[in-house]
């Protein structure tokens, strides 16, 4: 008889939606159907089942192609790099569990590595604001419940987090909001008509580079100062406007996604975003929430912050000191400036995502790659090892973009003979106490 | 197991009447024994204080907001991130220490236990999760309930008995201890904007009012027969004048009475009550009302506090009262970060510095000093700096040492800008009383070790108890301040579950932590099943299927198990 899963949870994007059905097979091999997900989740559980997965570490050979080899093997070669490294950079976390990211810490604190994750490349600049002016924010259910104005700026939903508008922002119906998205007004800010503007009541189409300026008159207009007649392409009436109505209602809330954090002003626009908001809460009740992109990259600034005190670009090198310096620690910079003498890429496709020169620099090094899938990261490395994947065949711990903590769950069996993130790394931790003892 | 026996030392035992008289300590299988066999390893504990490990009844170390404390002031990193010895992590933080510090550094001043003072149940796995990375020491996480949705409702329709079921299945799925109640109803209203500033204040919709809520969970608590008491952090925290607010909250304890099956007396423990015992109406006038306040706690059993000593740091705010955050936001302008939690509470975060230049800091730092000093029963007034709220709990050995110095405060005093004005303010220049190590084992060992419940086994060295002890390079003939505020920070010997943890302030071993949590059985309660279901659906952000925190979160467990069905 097949079973059904319930309560689970999608570890695909920030929103960490926690009420996925699956159907998988008795013997507990095979997804057989998957309810309640997006598109893009859905995606996530049935492409456990295409063909061509890769089950065995692989090494690659003088010739550029990869051979196979075992695990022993693999993760034998992993330790001896990071023993000899002095300097590893280990990215990614952003797809794994908690637990496996705390054993991939105390790697890097034996061997000196430098621990960074995809808010490098993502919400980082949104991390250096907070650190510079705070945030004032809420749970995802606190918008359910209370919201009556919600803006997305620089962000879409529609795409990067399906189910975001539907469980939280727009459609609901909470406590206090029973007439869900009749009861809101929405708002869009973007230099494109997004899908997201298409289901705002208002959108607002900045002129591309000109966020930190809109977002200013803003605050102006919040404090009734006198605005130039356009801002940013938009006219200074519509600001007015706009502020007006968030005034009058009674809690409102910001969204941001990367059209705030990688636009002209990076994390001066979040800065000023934050102000606003901090402003707003003269008038009325507001918040402001960062979109976070994979599902876990919360929980790995989670983890390094309470093991370290910083959220990203850790730097473990020294062996007794963790020390932190955006521009000087944060992975593409390294790689850029030749700084590493190797590369330990786990749960993140630094290949998909870093600019050329960094991942040309990251080529000619040692790496080893920890994912469950071949991807561009993947063909450059030494050796990757195959893992069962996190949230779909084997669990734990993860961060919400709200940092609220969910477990994910353990749905069907790995490919035999698959490890986790968590027995690959603590095997590479046994290596690397052994390899050093010997030394 | 190894076995021990501790000789010549002075023993300070509260729990037993010791004060400072000669007696061998012999440890065998983690716990304190009669007497120890010959191939026991002898300790010469000769010319040194032996005390029972003790016991922080609260600070904020474990959590969401803690955790925001971290990762946004990296400058609270600046010189305070090293690796001390061979066998431990690296160590970073000041105000805010990371996990590996939190735990290496309270073993280093002879703690064994750490009570997480807030812990919003919807963030439950993330204190967990913290509390598994802390070495060394036994830690406990008191849910926030003062706000919560269930208790709001259950308490305006007079329904203990719902809300004392629905508070044991809160405890069970967060592994939580007990009862906290932070700014009563205010910050439900934090959640609109507005405040609860009196206890008669009534909530926005929920239509009830701190007084109520207080007493609400009161009579929980006993119904349940919790092993501590409500633990409350009144409202109009910070502000001036707030003492009569404190004095209308600790009256509500008249007439309860404590039922429990561990010992504890007091019905009610009022926290960080320096920052809740000031007088004036604005700053210019503040001033203190530490005599008021102690008066009337020294004339109630039910009661105990703790002092919340401000320790003239600059240090990281943080509470669970969102409002009063906003509030020193506007204060000091620093940066603001707040988290509202859907149903249950909110939190904040702000930088402070207590500047000694600063007169307001002085009369607070003089405050809290008062607060141990008026009081008449050590052993129900403990020790805490709020941590990190009125400075790092890393500073206990300085404020001991100013508890057991004359000297120590009074140069204190001349060191501020304004001594004069802190002087008239306060009353702490003309107190002489220099407090004994017998009392300050009471204030952190015997006394909070009962206000927890927790007295059968920890904060005493009889036999049989728990052989967690700490010994110190000092005695009652050590009156040098900076000889009482090194050997107080520096232990000599660290026994946590009878191994030696600590040796001469340096780690040793990272010991194994336990996590305490209360597990109370309760009669079956469809209403509040079925609350508990509604409430998920309709208007929770996560399942309920994905609420608890499993035992695996909870390092060697130690489980309190209660039988309220009776």
């Amino acid at each position: 008889m097949p079973k059904v899963v319930t309560d689970v949870t999608c570890p695909f994007c920030g929103t960490l939606c926690d009420d996925l059905e699956i159907t998988v097979s008795d013997d507990n091999k095979k997804i057989l159907s998957v309810k309640n997900a997006c598109a893009i989740g859905a995606e996530k559980f049935n492409h456990t089942k295409e063909p061509g997965r890769v089950t065995h570490p692989r090494m690659r050979q003088p010739d550029g192609t990869f051979k196979e080899i075992s695990y022993d093997e693999a993760i034998d070669f992993t330790a001896r790099m990071l023993v000899k490294s002095r300097k590893t950079l280990m990215y990614g976390w952003a797809s794994t569990s908690c637990q496996a990211m705390s054993i991939g810490h105390e790697i890097a604190e034996k061997v000196g590595g430098i621990v960074d994750n995809c808010a490098t490349v993502c919400h980082g600049s949104s991390l250096i604001a907070i650190q510079d002016v705070g945030i004032p924010s809420c749970t995802l259910g606190e918008i359910k419940n209370r919201a009556d104005r919600v803006i997305f700026w620089g962000c879409n939903p529609a795409h990067a987090h399906p189910r975001h508008m539907s469980r939280y922002s727009i459609f609901p119906r909470g406590f206090f909001t029973v007439k869900g998205h009749k009861g809101r007004k929405i708002y869009c800010v973007d230099c494109r008509h997004t899908d997201t503007a298409r289901v705002a009541d208002t959108f607002i189409q900045v002129q591309q580079g000109y966020d930190y300026e809109l977002l200013n008159a803003f605050r102006t207009a919040a404090r009734g100062g006198p605005l130039p007649d356009e801002i940013g392409g938009v006219p200074k009436e519509k600001v007015y406007e706009v502020v007006e109505e968030l005034k009058t209602g009674r809690f409102g809330v910001i969204f941001f996604g990367m059209g705030l954090t990688h636009t002209l002003g990076r994390n001066h626009n979040i800065d000023i975003a934050i102000s606003f908001t901090r402003d707003m809460n003269e008038f009325t009740k507001f918040n402001i929430i960062a979109m976070r992109g994979h599902w876990n990259v919360t929980g790995s600034g989670q983890v390094l912050s309470w093991q370290y005190g910083f959220p990203y670009a850790v730097d473990l090198s020294r062996l007794d000191k963790a020390r932190y310096q955006t521009g000087e620690t944060t992975s593409v910079d390294l790689l850029t400036r030749n700084e590493v003498e190797a590369c330990f890429y786990i749960a993140t496709d630094p290949g998909a995502h870093f600019p050329i020169a960094a991942m040309i620099s990251s080529s000619k090094k040692p790496t080893v790659t920890i994912d469950p899938h071949i991807n561009c990261t993947t063909e450059i490395s030494d050796v990757h090892i195959p893992v069962a994947m996190v949230g779909v065949e084997t669990g734990g711990c993860a961060y919400r973009m709200d940092n609220v903590p969910i477990e994910t769950r353990k749905v069907v069996d790995p490919p035999e003979g698959l490890l986790t993130d968590e027995e690959v790394l603590t095997r590479i931790l046994n290596r690397v106490n052994q390899l050093m003892e010997e030394a | 197991m190894s076995e021990f026996l501790i000789k010549n030392g002075y023993v300070y035992d509260p729990s037993q009447g010791i004060n400072g008289e000669r007696h061998d300590i012999a440890v065998k299988d983690g716990k304190i024994v009669e007497s120890a066999s010959s191939g026991a390893t002898v300790i010469d504990a000769k010319d040194k204080a032996v005390m029972a490990g003790a016991l922080e009844i609260h600070a904020h170390i474990a959590g969401p907001k803690v955790n925001v404390g971290r990762w946004y002031r990296p400058e609270d990193k600046l010189f305070h991130s090293y690796k001390r010895g061979e066998s431990t992590r690296i160590e970073g933080g000041f105000s805010i220490p990371t996990v590996f510090k939190t735990g290496y550094e309270y073993a280093r001043m002879g703690y064994t236990f750490a009570m997480e003072a807030a812990m919003p149940p919807l963030y439950a796995r993330h204190v967990h999760e913290e509390i598994h990375d802390t070495p060394i020491i036994d830690e406990a996480a008191l849910p926030v309930i003062g706000n919560n949705w269930f208790m709001m409702e259950y308490i305006k329709n007079n329904e203990i008995e719902n809300n004392a079921a629905y508070v044991a299945w809160l405890l069970r799925q967060t592994k939580g201890y007990g009862i906290k109640i932070v700014n009563p109803g205010g910050t439900e209203a934090w959640a609109w904007g507005l405040n609860c500033l009196t206890i008669h204040d009534p909530v926005p919709y929920f239509d009830i009012t701190p007084a109520e809520i207080i007493t609400g969970l009161i009579q929980t608590n006993e119904f349940l027969g919790l092993p501590h008491s409500v633990h409350i952090h009144q409202n109009s925290l910070g502000l001036p004048g707030n003492y009569t607010v404190t004095l209308d909250t600790l009256k509500l304890a008249e007439g309860h009475t404590a039922k429990n099956r561990f010992g504890r007396k007091q019905v009610m423990h009022s926290t960080h009550l320096q920052f809740h015992s000031y007088g004036g109406d604005n700053w210019g006038n503040f001033e203190s009302k530490a005599r008021e306040v102690m008066d009337y706690v020294n004339r109630q059993e039910n009661i105990t506090i703790d002092t919340g000593n401000v320790t003239l740091d600059e240090t990281t705010t943080m509470t669970a009262d969102g409002p009063f955050e906003h509030h020193l936001h506007g204060l000091n302008h620093l940066k603001w970060a707040n988290v509202d939690v859907e149903l249950e509470t909110a939190a904040g975060v702000v930088p402070y510095i207590y500047s000694p230049n600063i007169k307001v800091c002085g009369i607070q730092w003089a405050i809290g000093l008062e607060l141990a000093l008026f009081s008449k029963d050590p052993m129900r007034t403990f020790i805490t700096t709020d941590h990190p709220n009125a400075g790092p709990f890393t500073r206990y050995p300085r404020i001991v040492t100013w508890l057991m110095s004359k000297k120590a405060r009074d140069d204190q005093i001349k060191a501020f800008k304004y001594s004069d004005k802190v002087v008239d303010a306060t009353e702490v220049a003309s107190i002489d009383r220099e407090l004994t190590l017998y009392e300050i084992a009471a204030m952190t060992r015997a006394g909070p070790a009962a206000a927890l419940g927790l007295s059968q086994n920890y904060g005493g060295l009889a036999p049989g108890m728990n052989a967690d002890i700490a010994i110190y390079n000092f005695n009652d003939e050590t009156t040098d301040p900076a000889a009482i505020e090194k050997a107080y920070g520096n232990v000599a010997f660290l026994f946590k579950d009878g191994k030696i943890c600590v040796r001469d302030g340096v780690i040793v071993d990272p010991g194994m932590k336990h996590t305490f949590w209360v597990d109370v059985k309760v009669k079956e309660n469809k209403q509040v099943m079925h609350d508990v279901r509604e409430k998920f659906l309709k208007y929770y952000s996560v399942n309920e299927g994905n609420y608890l925190v499993p035992e695996s979160y909870a390092p060697h467990q130690h489980v309190i198990a209660l039988d309220a069905t009776q």
